[in-house]
């Protein structure tokens, strides 16, 4: 089988303190994983990592093949990534801020007047403010212009940074309802980190806990729940994290 | 071919954003404009002073050497402001991530940053050198602006290298790096006769101004627009520019590398989060 994600080993450490502690796991090809962690757990790291904006300490990371660190032009052009902050130029307009974006990816003017309004108007960001400064949007729509951007650009694997983080209960529906529109719409892979153990119940295949930097499981929600003898992936998140500090203590003991 | 292709598109983006925000900042653009002009005026008129307190010179003549001295400051300013945007700005905004995750060859980023800079940066100082010389009433009878210019092309493949490695110092320092354009700029003026000739400096001085592209680029352009040299007559002054840019583009875009590397090596692209 092939992959869409291959991680190895895959260490990294700031200021001698592990981000990521020789991390393993594979995503197939149109999966969708959910990985849950508290700050500091590492799942920004990763995302990183995957998406050539770090290079690792130890062991590897494969994209559709392609090393992250040898073959890093080849990963980008697979790739792109929603984070927690919709990152933009404040000033410029959603269009002129996803146009510059696309033109990375090769997309021509007269391709992208025809794409982004079509492709706002699909993430629910209403299209006759495309025009505006981003400083004047709310949260909710900045954070749809980012999946926008995303989009645009057709990544084969879509790296989720906490995606709905902050926003109200409305906007993160429709966020989401927009994730699960494009995972039944695209050939798209994705990586999702989150806090919602709800959204990454609903939303992936399987889940994993990333604790300190260390990969305690991944696994369909369901044998989750099971494995840890948990109601619910929020108990089962509780008890795997809950084991590892107490692990920890008795090590250091 | 396709790959040739989806990199000049993306030459293109970075030219139009930077159009974009230069739109968007445009009361910015005026009011920076104003101060540069009021900064050259400060300048040019030491020319006058030294006539007013009895020393002898050609005014006009003087004025217009200060004049270019001025103009090629702010033309400097400009370009390494611009790219040393190129990390600080999109830092600040948080961009950078997306910009660099993306797939950009370096030396496309970086060649349309330059090559909007010294387009915008050309823009702007013809501006101000008309401002200022309408001003003070200067009249270039013998002036050849072809010549200039061409120097002023040529010089700015230098000048883009130099800004190159600048542009890497807020990768390496986010606080502080962005300033070091200015201490940059500083450093290749003074050693360049921006204001006087380059005989009246110490030996030392001297002879870093051989390795410097501003040295040639004033000492040809004023020789163009005071003496009416030609092309021919600069040959002295273009083929060391040509040299220095042969060397500095690749040196600006391995130093940017090697500092790309450190910053994805210590996690010092982002922001915060």
């Amino acid at each position: 089988m092939s992959f869409a994600v291959e991680v190895s080993q895959l260490t990294k450490t700031f200021k001698r303190a592990a981000a990521l502690d020789a991390v393993s796991f594979t995503i197939g090809r149109g999966e969708c994983v959910a990985v849950l962690g508290q700050n500091g757990s590492g799942k920004s790291t990763l995302v990183r990592l995957l998406s050539t904006l770090l290079l690792p300490d130890g062991g590897s990371a494969r994209v559709f093949g392609h090393d992250v660190v040898r073959d890093e032009r080849a990963v980008k052009r697979l790739v792109n990534r929603v984070s927690v902050e919709a990152s933009f130029f404040k000033k410029m307009s959603a269009r002129e801020n996803l146009a510059y974006a696309a033109r990375f990816y090769g997309l021509t003017p007269r391709t992208t007047r025809a794409q982004i309004p079509e492709i706002l108007g699909r993430v629910g960001f209403p299209v006759e403010r495309s025009d505006a400064p981003m400083e004047d949007l709310s949260r909710g729509m900045q954070q749809k212009v980012a999946l926008a951007r995303a989009l645009l650009t057709s990544p084969t694997l879509l790296l989720l940074d906490e995606p709905t983080t902050g926003l109200d209960p409305r906007s993160r529906r429709e966020v989401q309802d927009f994730i699960r529109e494009v995972r039944a719409t695209h050939d798209t892979t994705t990586l999702l980190c989150t806090h919602d153990m709800r959204e990454a119940e609903t939303l992936a295949d399987r889940v994993g806990i990333l604790d300190r930097g260390r990969l305690l499981a991944l696994e369909p929600p369901e044998a989750l729940r099971r494995r840890y003898g948990a109601g619910d992936l929020e108990d089962a998140f509780m008890a795997a994290t809950g084991h590892a500090y107490a692990d920890e203590i008795v090590e250091a003991a | 071919m396709a790959a040739l292709r989806h990199q000049g598109i993306a030459l293109v983006g970075v030219v139009e954003r930077n159009t974009y925000l230069v739109k968007r900042y445009g009361m910015w653009e005026v009011a920076f404009f104003l101060w540069t002009i009021a900064n050259t005026l400060t300048i040019v008129f030491i020319a006058d002073g030294v006539k007013a307190s009895g020393g002898h010179l050609n005014v006009e003549r003087q004025t217009t050497i200060l004049l270019i001295g001025a103009v090629l400051w702010a033309y400097l300013g400009i370009v390494f402001e611009i790219l040393t945007e190129t990390v600080a700005w999109e830092r600040w905004e948080g961009t950078i991530e997306y910009t660099f995750m993306a797939p950009l060859a370096r030396s496309v980023h970086l060649g349309g940053m330059g090559l909007f800079a010294v387009l915008y940066g050309v823009l702007r100082t013809a501006a101000l050198f008309a401002v200022v010389a309408l001003f003070f009433g200067l009249s270039f009878p013998h002036a050849d602006f072809g010549a200039a210019l061409l120097l002023l092309a040529v010089a700015s493949v230098s000048f883009v290298g130099i800004g190159m490695v600048t542009a890497v110092l807020p990768l390496i320092s986010p606080e502080k790096g962005a300033q070091l354009g200015f201490i940059a700029q500083g450093f290749l003026l003074v050693v360049s006769g921006v204001y006087y000739p380059v005989s009246v400096l110490p030996e030392w001085m001297q002879w870093l101004s051989t390795v410097s592209p501003a040295t040639y680029a004033l000492e040809g352009i004023r020789a163009a627009v005071l003496d009416g040299a030609g092309v021919s007559d600069v040959w002295d002054d273009l083929w060391p520019l040509l040299l220095l840019g042969v060397v500095s583009i690749p040196l600006g875009l391995a130093v940017f590398r090697a500092g790309e590397r450190y910053a994805k090596r210590h996690g010092k692209l982002k922001r915060s989060g």
